[in-house]
Protein backbone atom coordinates (compact mmCIF):
# COMPACT_ATOMS: atom_id res chain seq x y z
CA UNK A 1 0.00 0.00 0.00
CA UNK A 2 2.75 2.51 0.07
CA UNK A 3 3.10 2.99 -3.42
CA UNK A 4 -0.05 4.32 -3.98
CA UNK A 5 -0.24 8.17 -4.16
CA UNK A 6 -2.58 9.76 -1.53
CA UNK A 7 -3.49 13.12 -2.61
CA UNK A 8 -4.68 16.35 -0.97
CA UNK A 9 -7.60 16.57 1.76
CA UNK A 10 -10.93 15.92 -0.20
CA UNK A 11 -13.36 15.53 3.23
CA UNK A 12 -12.70 17.60 5.87
CA UNK A 13 -14.75 17.54 8.79
CA UNK A 14 -14.09 20.63 11.55
CA UNK A 15 -15.45 20.61 15.07
CA UNK A 16 -18.63 18.60 14.89
CA UNK A 17 -20.54 18.20 17.44
CA UNK A 18 -23.66 16.12 17.90
CA UNK A 19 -26.28 15.57 20.72
CA UNK A 20 -29.97 14.28 20.68
CA UNK A 21 -31.57 15.75 23.81
CA UNK A 22 -29.32 15.48 26.15
CA UNK A 23 -26.81 12.59 24.71
CA UNK A 24 -24.20 13.66 23.15
CA UNK A 25 -23.23 11.59 20.26
CA UNK A 26 -20.21 13.21 19.49
CA UNK A 27 -18.41 15.99 21.21
CA UNK A 28 -16.19 18.58 18.73
CA UNK A 29 -14.86 15.81 16.59
CA UNK A 30 -12.25 17.16 13.67
CA UNK A 31 -10.74 14.45 10.99
CA UNK A 32 -9.39 15.34 7.21
CA UNK A 33 -9.63 12.53 5.11
CA UNK A 34 -7.52 12.67 2.00
CA UNK A 35 -7.84 11.33 -1.74
CA UNK A 36 -7.47 7.38 -2.84
CA UNK A 37 -6.61 6.79 1.06
CA UNK A 38 -8.32 4.33 3.07
CA UNK A 39 -9.45 6.23 6.19
CA UNK A 40 -10.96 3.66 9.43
CA UNK A 41 -13.39 5.34 12.00
CA UNK A 42 -12.83 2.64 14.90
CA UNK A 43 -14.50 3.11 18.41
CA UNK A 44 -16.59 0.71 21.17
CA UNK A 45 -20.18 0.54 20.66
CA UNK A 46 -21.87 3.43 21.36
CA UNK A 47 -18.38 5.35 20.76
CA UNK A 48 -20.37 7.93 18.08
CA UNK A 49 -19.19 6.05 14.82
CA UNK A 50 -22.48 5.85 12.84
CA UNK A 51 -23.51 9.16 13.99
CA UNK A 52 -20.17 10.12 12.12
CA UNK A 53 -21.10 8.48 9.31
CA UNK A 54 -24.89 10.03 9.05
CA UNK A 55 -23.55 13.29 9.79
CA UNK A 56 -21.42 13.35 6.15
CA UNK A 57 -24.10 11.66 4.78
CA UNK A 58 -26.29 14.22 5.76
CA UNK A 59 -29.05 11.72 7.60
CA UNK A 60 -28.05 13.81 10.80
CA UNK A 61 -27.88 17.30 11.24
CA UNK A 62 -24.88 18.27 13.92
CA UNK A 63 -25.16 21.08 15.58
CA UNK A 64 -22.11 22.46 15.04
CA UNK A 65 -19.34 21.94 12.87
CA UNK A 66 -19.06 22.38 9.16
CA UNK A 67 -18.17 19.58 6.78
CA UNK A 68 -15.93 20.46 3.39
CA UNK A 69 -16.14 18.76 0.38
CA UNK A 70 -13.71 19.08 -2.65
CA UNK A 71 -13.41 22.76 -1.20
CA UNK A 72 -16.71 23.16 -0.56
CA UNK A 73 -17.87 23.78 3.04
CA UNK A 74 -21.32 22.94 4.84
CA UNK A 75 -22.79 23.44 7.94
CA UNK A 76 -25.06 20.29 7.07
CA UNK A 77 -25.35 17.74 4.47
CA UNK A 78 -28.61 17.05 2.43
CA UNK A 79 -28.75 13.11 1.18
CA UNK A 80 -29.70 13.86 -2.26
CA UNK A 81 -26.80 16.45 -2.30
CA UNK A 82 -24.30 14.19 -1.23
CA UNK A 83 -25.22 10.91 -3.46
CA UNK A 84 -24.90 13.93 -6.61
CA UNK A 85 -21.77 15.33 -4.98
CA UNK A 86 -20.41 11.78 -5.33
CA UNK A 87 -20.63 10.65 -1.33
CA UNK A 88 -22.05 6.99 -1.32
CA UNK A 89 -22.54 4.68 1.60
CA UNK A 90 -23.56 0.81 2.38
CA UNK A 91 -25.49 0.32 5.57
CA UNK A 92 -24.64 -1.54 8.59
CA UNK A 93 -28.51 -3.31 8.91
CA UNK A 94 -28.51 -4.19 5.27
CA UNK A 95 -30.89 -1.40 3.45
CA UNK A 96 -31.82 -3.22 -0.06
CA UNK A 97 -34.58 -3.31 -1.69
CA UNK A 98 -35.74 -6.50 -0.85
CA UNK A 99 -38.19 -6.96 -3.64
CA UNK A 100 -35.76 -6.66 -6.19
CA UNK A 101 -33.27 -8.19 -8.55
CA UNK A 102 -29.71 -7.90 -7.56
CA UNK A 103 -29.54 -6.14 -11.19
CA UNK A 104 -32.16 -3.93 -10.15
CA UNK A 105 -30.68 -3.46 -7.09
CA UNK A 106 -27.47 -1.79 -8.14
CA UNK A 107 -29.08 -0.01 -11.17
CA UNK A 108 -31.19 2.19 -9.25
CA UNK A 109 -27.31 3.59 -7.93
CA UNK A 110 -27.34 4.63 -11.87
CA UNK A 111 -30.57 6.32 -11.39
CA UNK A 112 -29.39 9.92 -10.69
CA UNK A 113 -27.57 9.44 -14.25
CA UNK A 114 -30.16 8.39 -16.37
CA UNK A 115 -31.13 11.44 -18.18
CA UNK A 116 -33.51 10.48 -21.05
CA UNK A 117 -37.24 11.21 -21.10
CA UNK A 118 -39.68 8.91 -19.09
CA UNK A 119 -41.57 8.43 -22.35
CA UNK A 120 -38.70 7.05 -24.19
CA UNK A 121 -37.51 4.60 -21.50
CA UNK A 122 -41.27 2.89 -21.49
CA UNK A 123 -41.32 2.65 -25.19
CA UNK A 124 -37.34 1.84 -25.32
CA UNK A 125 -36.71 4.05 -27.82
CA UNK A 126 -33.51 5.11 -29.65
CA UNK A 127 -31.19 7.36 -27.10
CA UNK A 128 -33.29 6.53 -24.26
CA UNK A 129 -32.44 2.74 -25.38
CA UNK A 130 -28.81 3.15 -25.73
CA UNK A 131 -28.44 5.19 -22.43
CA UNK A 132 -30.00 1.90 -20.52
CA UNK A 133 -27.55 0.28 -22.18
CA UNK A 134 -24.86 1.98 -20.87
CA UNK A 135 -25.95 2.12 -17.24
CA UNK A 136 -26.53 -1.39 -17.89
CA UNK A 137 -22.74 -2.35 -19.35
CA UNK A 138 -21.46 -0.24 -16.49
CA UNK A 139 -23.86 -2.46 -13.61
CA UNK A 140 -22.77 -5.60 -15.46
CA UNK A 141 -18.89 -4.49 -14.59
CA UNK A 142 -19.90 -4.24 -10.98
CA UNK A 143 -21.45 -7.49 -10.98
CA UNK A 144 -18.31 -8.72 -12.43
CA UNK A 145 -16.04 -7.25 -9.90
CA UNK A 146 -18.35 -8.35 -7.10
CA UNK A 147 -18.01 -11.43 -8.49
CA UNK A 148 -22.08 -12.38 -8.14
CA UNK A 149 -22.61 -13.08 -11.45
CA UNK A 150 -24.81 -16.05 -11.07
CA UNK A 151 -27.27 -14.31 -8.85
CA UNK A 152 -27.87 -11.84 -11.19
CA UNK A 153 -31.87 -12.21 -11.59
CA UNK A 154 -32.48 -13.40 -7.80
CA UNK A 155 -34.57 -11.00 -5.30
CA UNK A 156 -31.66 -9.97 -3.17
CA UNK A 157 -33.99 -11.04 -0.11
CA UNK A 158 -33.25 -14.58 -1.23
CA UNK A 159 -29.48 -14.67 -0.65
CA UNK A 160 -27.27 -15.03 1.87
CA UNK A 161 -26.15 -12.50 4.49
CA UNK A 162 -22.56 -12.12 2.86
CA UNK A 163 -23.60 -12.01 -0.92
CA UNK A 164 -26.63 -9.38 0.13
CA UNK A 165 -23.42 -6.96 1.57
CA UNK A 166 -21.85 -7.13 -2.01
CA UNK A 167 -24.58 -6.12 -3.57
CA UNK A 168 -25.02 -3.27 -0.95
CA UNK A 169 -21.52 -2.64 -1.47
CA UNK A 170 -22.24 -2.89 -5.61
CA UNK A 171 -25.03 -0.46 -5.68
CA UNK A 172 -22.92 2.49 -3.77
CA UNK A 173 -20.21 2.14 -6.48
CA UNK A 174 -22.81 2.19 -9.41
CA UNK A 175 -22.86 5.72 -8.40
CA UNK A 176 -19.06 6.00 -9.51
CA UNK A 177 -18.49 7.88 -6.05
CA UNK A 178 -15.49 10.03 -5.12
CA UNK A 179 -15.92 8.46 -1.61
CA UNK A 180 -18.00 5.81 -0.50
CA UNK A 181 -19.00 5.83 3.22
CA UNK A 182 -18.85 2.05 4.25
CA UNK A 183 -20.77 1.31 7.78
CA UNK A 184 -19.31 -2.11 9.84
CA UNK A 185 -18.96 -3.72 6.11
CA UNK A 186 -17.55 -7.18 8.04
CA UNK A 187 -20.34 -7.17 10.47
CA UNK A 188 -21.60 -9.97 11.09
CA UNK A 189 -19.50 -12.39 8.75
CA UNK A 190 -17.79 -15.35 9.48
CA UNK A 191 -13.78 -14.95 8.51
CA UNK A 192 -13.80 -15.90 4.90
CA UNK A 193 -16.52 -13.33 4.18
CA UNK A 194 -14.37 -10.85 6.05
CA UNK A 195 -11.69 -12.09 3.50
CA UNK A 196 -13.68 -11.22 0.44
CA UNK A 197 -14.83 -8.30 1.43
CA UNK A 198 -11.19 -6.90 2.67
CA UNK A 199 -10.49 -7.62 -0.72
CA UNK A 200 -13.23 -5.86 -3.00
CA UNK A 201 -12.45 -2.78 -0.57
CA UNK A 202 -8.60 -3.28 -1.30
CA UNK A 203 -9.78 -3.28 -5.07
CA UNK A 204 -12.15 -0.58 -4.64
CA UNK A 205 -10.08 1.36 -3.40
CA UNK A 206 -6.88 0.39 -5.86
CA UNK A 207 -8.95 0.00 -9.28
CA UNK A 208 -11.50 2.78 -8.93
CA UNK A 209 -9.53 5.37 -7.17
CA UNK A 210 -12.34 5.43 -4.49
CA UNK A 211 -11.59 7.10 -1.56
CA UNK A 212 -12.78 5.15 1.40
CA UNK A 213 -14.25 5.96 4.78
CA UNK A 214 -15.40 2.87 7.08
CA UNK A 215 -16.14 2.12 10.42
CA UNK A 216 -15.75 -0.50 12.12
CA UNK A 217 -14.91 -2.23 15.31
CA UNK A 218 -13.15 -5.35 14.43
CA UNK A 219 -9.00 -3.76 14.69
CA UNK A 220 -7.26 -6.66 13.07
CA UNK A 221 -9.68 -5.69 9.91
CA UNK A 222 -9.11 -2.16 10.07
CA UNK A 223 -4.85 -2.59 11.15
CA UNK A 224 -4.34 -4.45 7.97
CA UNK A 225 -5.98 -2.32 5.63
CA UNK A 226 -6.26 1.19 6.58
CA UNK A 227 -3.88 4.20 6.05
CA UNK A 228 -5.17 6.55 9.05
CA UNK A 229 -7.30 5.66 11.67
CA UNK A 230 -9.54 7.81 13.96
CA UNK A 231 -10.59 6.20 17.17
CA UNK A 232 -13.52 7.53 19.06
CA UNK A 233 -14.59 6.77 22.35
CA UNK A 234 -17.70 8.24 23.89
CA UNK A 235 -18.21 10.63 20.97
CA UNK A 236 -14.91 11.98 21.31
CA UNK A 237 -12.02 11.49 19.44
CA UNK A 238 -8.90 9.79 21.68
CA UNK A 239 -6.42 8.99 18.66
CA UNK A 240 -5.65 9.63 14.64
CA UNK A 241 -3.26 8.16 12.81
CA UNK A 242 -1.56 5.55 11.35
CA UNK A 243 -2.30 1.94 12.08
CA UNK A 244 1.09 1.64 13.97
CA UNK A 245 0.60 4.91 15.64
CA UNK A 246 -2.92 3.89 17.14
CA UNK A 247 -1.57 0.71 18.38
CA UNK A 248 0.30 2.35 20.65
CA UNK A 249 -1.24 4.90 21.76
CA UNK A 250 -1.99 4.30 25.65
CA UNK A 251 -5.39 6.04 25.86
CA UNK A 252 -6.51 3.91 22.83
CA UNK A 253 -5.22 0.80 24.20
CA UNK A 254 -7.33 1.41 27.86
CA UNK A 255 -10.61 2.43 25.68
CA UNK A 256 -10.90 0.43 23.28
CA UNK A 257 -8.74 -2.56 24.42
CA UNK A 258 -9.43 -2.58 28.05
CA UNK A 259 -6.30 -1.67 30.41
CA UNK A 260 -5.52 -5.08 30.63
CA UNK A 261 -3.66 -4.94 27.64
CA UNK B 1 -74.07 -22.34 -18.28
CA UNK B 2 -74.59 -19.88 -20.35
CA UNK B 3 -75.88 -17.71 -17.42
CA UNK B 4 -73.53 -19.10 -14.66
CA UNK B 5 -70.94 -17.63 -17.48
CA UNK B 6 -73.09 -14.39 -18.14
CA UNK B 7 -73.08 -14.22 -13.85
CA UNK B 8 -69.35 -15.15 -13.66
CA UNK B 9 -67.90 -11.78 -16.38
CA UNK B 10 -70.37 -9.60 -15.04
CA UNK B 11 -68.60 -10.56 -11.45
CA UNK B 12 -65.33 -9.78 -13.37
CA UNK B 13 -66.53 -6.54 -15.16
CA UNK B 14 -67.90 -4.98 -11.27
CA UNK B 15 -64.45 -6.61 -9.85
CA UNK B 16 -62.24 -4.96 -12.19
CA UNK B 17 -63.76 -1.98 -10.84
CA UNK B 18 -62.89 -2.83 -7.51
CA UNK B 19 -59.49 -3.57 -8.58
CA UNK B 20 -59.05 -0.03 -10.10
CA UNK B 21 -59.80 1.95 -6.75
CA UNK B 22 -57.63 -0.98 -4.69
CA UNK B 23 -54.75 -0.52 -6.78
CA UNK B 24 -54.93 3.24 -6.04
CA UNK B 25 -54.53 2.64 -2.56
CA UNK B 26 -51.64 -0.11 -2.92
CA UNK B 27 -49.27 2.59 -4.75
CA UNK B 28 -49.40 4.79 -2.36
CA UNK B 29 -49.55 2.74 0.53
CA UNK B 30 -46.55 0.79 -1.42
CA UNK B 31 -44.76 3.43 -1.57
CA UNK B 32 -45.17 6.23 1.62
CA UNK B 33 -46.65 3.88 4.07
CA UNK B 34 -49.71 5.96 4.20
CA UNK B 35 -53.47 4.35 4.03
CA UNK B 36 -54.86 7.02 1.69
CA UNK B 37 -58.19 6.68 3.34
CA UNK B 38 -59.17 9.45 0.43
CA UNK B 39 -59.00 7.18 -2.69
CA UNK B 40 -62.54 7.38 -2.67
CA UNK B 41 -62.79 10.85 -2.42
CA UNK B 42 -60.00 11.28 -5.63
CA UNK B 43 -62.21 9.01 -7.73
CA UNK B 44 -65.17 11.11 -6.74
CA UNK B 45 -63.32 14.62 -7.59
CA UNK B 46 -61.78 13.29 -11.05
CA UNK B 47 -65.05 12.08 -11.99
CA UNK B 48 -66.35 15.10 -11.03
CA UNK B 49 -63.97 16.79 -13.02
CA UNK B 50 -64.23 15.04 -15.66
CA UNK B 51 -67.90 15.13 -16.38
CA UNK B 52 -68.03 18.71 -16.26
CA UNK B 53 -65.17 19.63 -18.43
CA UNK B 54 -66.64 17.31 -20.78
CA UNK B 55 -69.65 19.21 -20.37
CA UNK B 56 -68.01 22.74 -20.18
CA UNK B 57 -65.68 22.15 -23.36
CA UNK B 58 -68.50 22.37 -26.12
CA UNK B 59 -70.56 24.90 -24.32
CA UNK B 60 -67.45 27.34 -24.27
CA UNK B 61 -65.85 26.34 -27.64
CA UNK B 62 -68.45 25.31 -29.47
CA UNK B 63 -67.02 21.72 -30.27
CA UNK B 64 -69.18 19.74 -31.35
CA UNK B 65 -67.31 16.41 -31.49
CA UNK B 66 -67.92 14.09 -28.40
CA UNK B 67 -64.87 12.19 -28.07
CA UNK B 68 -62.81 15.16 -28.62
CA UNK B 69 -64.35 17.06 -26.43
CA UNK B 70 -64.17 14.23 -23.92
CA UNK B 71 -60.36 13.92 -24.71
CA UNK B 72 -60.08 16.79 -23.72
CA UNK B 73 -61.91 16.75 -20.98
CA UNK B 74 -59.67 13.84 -19.78
CA UNK B 75 -56.38 15.58 -19.99
CA UNK B 76 -57.54 18.44 -18.10
CA UNK B 77 -59.33 16.23 -15.17
CA UNK B 78 -55.90 14.68 -15.07
CA UNK B 79 -53.96 17.80 -14.38
CA UNK B 80 -56.42 18.72 -12.02
CA UNK B 81 -55.21 15.54 -10.55
CA UNK B 82 -51.72 16.13 -10.68
CA UNK B 83 -52.56 19.74 -9.01
CA UNK B 84 -54.61 17.91 -6.20
CA UNK B 85 -51.49 15.28 -5.72
CA UNK B 86 -49.05 18.10 -5.84
CA UNK B 87 -51.00 20.06 -3.40
CA UNK B 88 -51.67 17.17 -0.86
CA UNK B 89 -47.82 16.13 -0.95
CA UNK B 90 -46.97 19.69 -0.66
CA UNK B 91 -49.27 21.57 2.07
CA UNK B 92 -49.82 17.77 4.29
CA UNK B 93 -48.13 15.00 3.44
CA UNK B 94 -44.39 16.72 4.05
CA UNK B 95 -45.28 17.85 7.40
CA UNK B 96 -45.57 14.45 8.08
CA UNK B 97 -43.25 12.35 7.50
CA UNK B 98 -41.75 9.84 10.05
CA UNK B 99 -45.39 10.13 11.71
CA UNK B 100 -47.64 7.43 13.01
CA UNK B 101 -49.73 5.29 11.12
CA UNK B 102 -52.77 6.52 12.62
CA UNK B 103 -51.76 10.35 12.09
CA UNK B 104 -51.52 9.97 8.66
CA UNK B 105 -54.85 7.94 8.77
CA UNK B 106 -56.53 11.02 10.28
CA UNK B 107 -54.44 12.98 8.00
CA UNK B 108 -55.71 11.05 4.80
CA UNK B 109 -59.68 11.02 6.30
CA UNK B 110 -59.35 14.96 6.68
CA UNK B 111 -58.53 15.06 2.60
CA UNK B 112 -61.44 12.70 2.36
CA UNK B 113 -63.75 15.22 3.60
CA UNK B 114 -61.85 18.45 1.92
CA UNK B 115 -62.23 16.88 -1.23
CA UNK B 116 -65.70 15.60 -1.37
CA UNK B 117 -66.61 19.05 -0.42
CA UNK B 118 -64.53 20.94 -2.58
CA UNK B 119 -65.59 18.88 -5.04
CA UNK B 120 -68.83 20.05 -5.19
CA UNK B 121 -67.98 23.54 -4.70
CA UNK B 122 -66.21 23.81 -7.60
CA UNK B 123 -67.78 21.29 -9.74
CA UNK B 124 -71.49 21.74 -8.68
CA UNK B 125 -73.55 19.00 -6.19
CA UNK B 126 -75.87 17.35 -8.69
CA UNK B 127 -75.72 14.27 -10.58
CA UNK B 128 -73.54 14.23 -13.89
CA UNK B 129 -73.07 11.71 -16.51
CA UNK B 130 -70.62 11.22 -18.53
CA UNK B 131 -70.81 10.12 -21.98
CA UNK B 132 -67.38 8.48 -23.46
CA UNK B 133 -69.74 7.63 -26.49
CA UNK B 134 -69.73 3.70 -25.53
CA UNK B 135 -72.41 1.44 -26.64
CA UNK B 136 -75.30 0.10 -24.54
CA UNK B 137 -76.69 -2.42 -26.11
CA UNK B 138 -75.45 -5.95 -24.94
CA UNK B 139 -73.59 -8.51 -27.28
CA UNK B 140 -74.07 -11.79 -28.37
CA UNK B 141 -71.70 -14.38 -28.14
CA UNK B 142 -70.99 -17.74 -28.35
CA UNK B 143 -74.31 -18.06 -30.02
CA UNK B 144 -73.40 -21.08 -31.96
CA UNK B 145 -71.48 -22.68 -29.13
CA UNK B 146 -73.94 -23.65 -26.74
CA UNK B 147 -77.61 -22.88 -26.31
CA UNK B 148 -78.87 -19.38 -25.59
CA UNK B 149 -75.49 -17.73 -26.35
CA UNK B 150 -73.94 -15.01 -24.35
CA UNK B 151 -74.84 -11.96 -23.27
CA UNK B 152 -72.12 -9.87 -22.69
CA UNK B 153 -72.56 -5.67 -22.52
CA UNK B 154 -70.52 -3.92 -24.69
CA UNK B 155 -69.97 -1.45 -22.24
CA UNK B 156 -68.18 -3.74 -19.43
CA UNK B 157 -65.89 -4.78 -22.29
CA UNK B 158 -64.65 -1.71 -23.22
CA UNK B 159 -64.19 -0.76 -19.97
CA UNK B 160 -62.23 -4.12 -19.20
CA UNK B 161 -60.34 -3.12 -22.07
CA UNK B 162 -59.27 0.40 -20.38
CA UNK B 163 -58.47 -1.32 -17.49
CA UNK B 164 -56.00 -3.88 -18.93
CA UNK B 165 -54.43 -1.29 -20.68
CA UNK B 166 -54.11 1.14 -17.64
CA UNK B 167 -52.64 -1.83 -15.63
CA UNK B 168 -50.23 -2.68 -18.64
CA UNK B 169 -49.14 1.10 -18.76
CA UNK B 170 -48.39 1.06 -15.04
CA UNK B 171 -46.65 -2.02 -15.15
CA UNK B 172 -44.06 -0.78 -18.07
CA UNK B 173 -43.96 2.49 -16.23
CA UNK B 174 -42.84 0.97 -13.09
CA UNK B 175 -40.49 -2.03 -14.41
CA UNK B 176 -38.73 -0.49 -17.82
CA UNK B 177 -38.18 3.32 -16.42
CA UNK B 178 -36.19 4.90 -13.88
CA UNK B 179 -38.70 6.34 -12.49
CA UNK B 180 -40.39 3.29 -11.54
CA UNK B 181 -37.53 1.88 -10.57
CA UNK B 182 -36.93 4.95 -8.29
CA UNK B 183 -40.65 4.16 -7.09
CA UNK B 184 -40.13 0.48 -6.41
CA UNK B 185 -36.71 1.45 -4.46
CA UNK B 186 -38.78 3.91 -2.25
CA UNK B 187 -41.58 1.60 -1.31
CA UNK B 188 -38.40 -1.07 -0.25
CA UNK B 189 -36.26 1.37 1.75
CA UNK B 190 -36.76 5.01 2.33
CA UNK B 191 -33.48 5.64 3.77
CA UNK B 192 -31.44 3.80 1.16
CA UNK B 193 -33.08 5.11 -1.53
CA UNK B 194 -32.13 8.14 -0.17
CA UNK B 195 -28.43 7.60 0.19
CA UNK B 196 -28.67 7.04 -3.43
CA UNK B 197 -29.76 10.46 -4.41
CA UNK B 198 -33.55 9.46 -5.04
CA UNK B 199 -35.77 12.66 -3.86
CA UNK B 200 -38.25 10.98 -1.70
CA UNK B 201 -40.85 13.39 -1.88
CA UNK B 202 -40.67 14.14 -5.69
CA UNK B 203 -41.45 10.54 -5.39
CA UNK B 204 -44.15 10.70 -3.64
CA UNK B 205 -45.91 13.78 -6.02
CA UNK B 206 -45.34 11.22 -8.45
CA UNK B 207 -47.35 7.87 -6.61
CA UNK B 208 -50.01 10.43 -5.76
CA UNK B 209 -50.16 11.96 -9.34
CA UNK B 210 -50.42 8.02 -10.59
CA UNK B 211 -52.98 7.25 -8.19
CA UNK B 212 -54.56 10.66 -8.91
CA UNK B 213 -54.76 9.12 -12.86
CA UNK B 214 -55.73 5.41 -11.59
CA UNK B 215 -58.56 7.44 -9.83
CA UNK B 216 -59.27 9.24 -12.75
CA UNK B 217 -59.89 6.47 -14.87
CA UNK B 218 -62.21 4.61 -12.45
CA UNK B 219 -63.95 7.37 -11.86
CA UNK B 220 -64.45 7.50 -15.64
CA UNK B 221 -65.74 4.39 -15.92
CA UNK B 222 -67.94 4.09 -12.90
CA UNK B 223 -69.10 7.52 -13.53
CA UNK B 224 -70.23 6.48 -17.36
CA UNK B 225 -72.21 3.21 -15.63
CA UNK B 226 -73.81 4.83 -12.42
CA UNK B 227 -73.68 8.64 -13.13
CA UNK B 228 -71.20 10.84 -11.32
CA UNK B 229 -72.33 11.74 -7.83
CA UNK B 230 -71.84 12.08 -3.87
CA UNK B 231 -72.23 8.34 -3.56
CA UNK B 232 -68.97 7.94 -5.46
CA UNK B 233 -67.20 8.32 -2.80
CA UNK B 234 -68.24 5.33 -1.26
CA UNK B 235 -66.81 3.04 -3.79
CA UNK B 236 -63.42 3.13 -1.68
CA UNK B 237 -65.77 1.52 1.08
CA UNK B 238 -66.07 -1.25 -1.11
CA UNK B 239 -62.37 -1.59 -2.00
CA UNK B 240 -61.33 -1.95 1.02
CA UNK B 241 -62.17 -5.45 1.60
CA UNK B 242 -60.00 -5.86 -1.81
CA UNK B 243 -56.87 -4.49 -0.76
CA UNK B 244 -57.14 -6.77 2.80
CA UNK B 245 -57.70 -9.35 0.72
CA UNK B 246 -55.02 -9.13 -2.17
CA UNK B 247 -52.38 -7.71 0.48
CA UNK B 248 -51.62 -3.91 1.26
CA UNK B 249 -48.50 -3.90 -0.99
CA UNK B 250 -48.76 -5.94 -3.88
CA UNK B 251 -50.13 -4.71 -7.44
CA UNK B 252 -51.28 -8.19 -8.07
CA UNK B 253 -52.93 -8.56 -5.50
CA UNK B 254 -54.97 -5.65 -5.91
CA UNK B 255 -56.17 -6.73 -9.28
CA UNK B 256 -56.87 -10.27 -8.44
CA UNK B 257 -58.35 -9.52 -5.28
CA UNK B 258 -60.74 -7.67 -6.96
CA UNK B 259 -61.65 -9.81 -9.57
CA UNK B 260 -62.15 -12.67 -6.52
CA UNK B 261 -64.85 -10.09 -4.44
CA UNK B 262 -66.37 -9.19 -7.98
CA UNK B 263 -66.61 -12.70 -8.88
CA UNK B 264 -67.74 -13.77 -5.58
CA UNK B 265 -70.59 -10.91 -4.90
CA UNK B 266 -72.19 -11.92 -8.29
CA UNK B 267 -72.42 -15.74 -7.62
CA UNK B 268 -73.22 -16.02 -4.25
CA UNK B 269 -75.56 -13.59 -4.52
CA UNK B 270 -77.08 -15.28 -7.54
CA UNK B 271 -76.70 -18.98 -6.51
CA UNK B 272 -76.61 -19.09 -2.49
CA UNK B 273 -79.03 -15.80 -2.33
CA UNK B 274 -82.08 -17.39 -2.52
CA UNK B 275 -81.50 -19.55 0.35
CA UNK B 276 -80.83 -17.10 2.88
CA UNK B 277 -83.18 -14.14 1.36
CA UNK B 278 -80.59 -12.33 -0.86
CA UNK B 279 -78.81 -8.97 0.11
CA UNK B 280 -75.63 -10.93 0.04
CA UNK B 281 -73.32 -8.97 -2.60
CA UNK B 282 -73.92 -6.48 0.04
CA UNK B 283 -71.66 -8.10 2.95
CA UNK B 284 -69.84 -10.74 1.16
CA UNK B 285 -66.69 -8.65 0.75
CA UNK B 286 -66.55 -7.85 4.48
CA UNK B 287 -67.07 -11.36 5.37
CA UNK B 288 -64.09 -12.63 3.00
CA UNK B 289 -61.97 -10.09 4.24
CA UNK B 290 -62.29 -10.92 7.99
CA UNK B 291 -61.62 -14.59 7.33
CA UNK B 292 -58.51 -14.08 5.63
CA UNK B 293 -57.76 -11.61 8.34
CA UNK B 294 -58.24 -14.73 10.24
CA UNK B 295 -55.97 -16.78 8.74
CA UNK B 296 -53.75 -14.94 6.66
CA UNK B 297 -53.40 -10.85 8.05
CA UNK B 298 -51.03 -10.31 5.23
CA UNK B 299 -53.57 -10.84 2.82
CA UNK B 300 -53.14 -13.52 -0.02
CA UNK B 301 -50.02 -11.52 -1.92
CA UNK B 302 -49.27 -9.29 0.63
CA UNK B 303 -45.35 -9.13 2.30
CA UNK B 304 -45.58 -10.77 5.92
CA UNK B 305 -44.04 -8.37 8.10
CA UNK B 306 -41.96 -10.29 10.75
CA UNK B 307 -40.67 -8.10 13.95
CA UNK B 308 -38.06 -9.13 16.12
CA UNK B 309 -38.68 -8.37 19.49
Amino acid sequence: MSDKRIGDVILDVKNISLAFGGVKALTDISFDVREHEIRAIIGPNGAGKSSMLNCINGVYTPQTGTISFRGQTFDHMDSRQVAEMGIARTFQNLALFKGMSVLDNIMTGRNLRIKSNILLQALRIGPAEREEMQHRAYVEHIIDFLEIQAHRKTPVGQLPYGLQKRVDLGRALALEPKVLLLDEPMAGMNVEEKQDMCRFILDVNDEFGTTVVLIEHDMSVVMDISDRVVVLDYGKKIGDGTPEEVRNNPEVISAYLGTSH
Amino acid sequence: MGFFLETLIGGLMAGMLYSLVALGFVLIFKASGVFNFAQGAMVLFAALAMARFAEWIPAWTGLDNLLLANLIAFVLAGAVMFAVAWLIEYLVLRHLVNQEGATLLMATLGITYFLDGLGQTIFGSDIYKIDIGMPKEPLMLFDSVFEGGLLVSQEDLIAAGISAALVAMLTVFFQKTSTGRALRAVADDHQAAQSIGIPLNRIWVIVWCVAGVVALVAGMIWGSKLGVQFSLSAVALRALPVVILGGLTSVPGAILGGLIIGVGEKLSEVFLGPYVGGGIEIWFAYVLALVVLLFRPQGLFGEKIIDRV
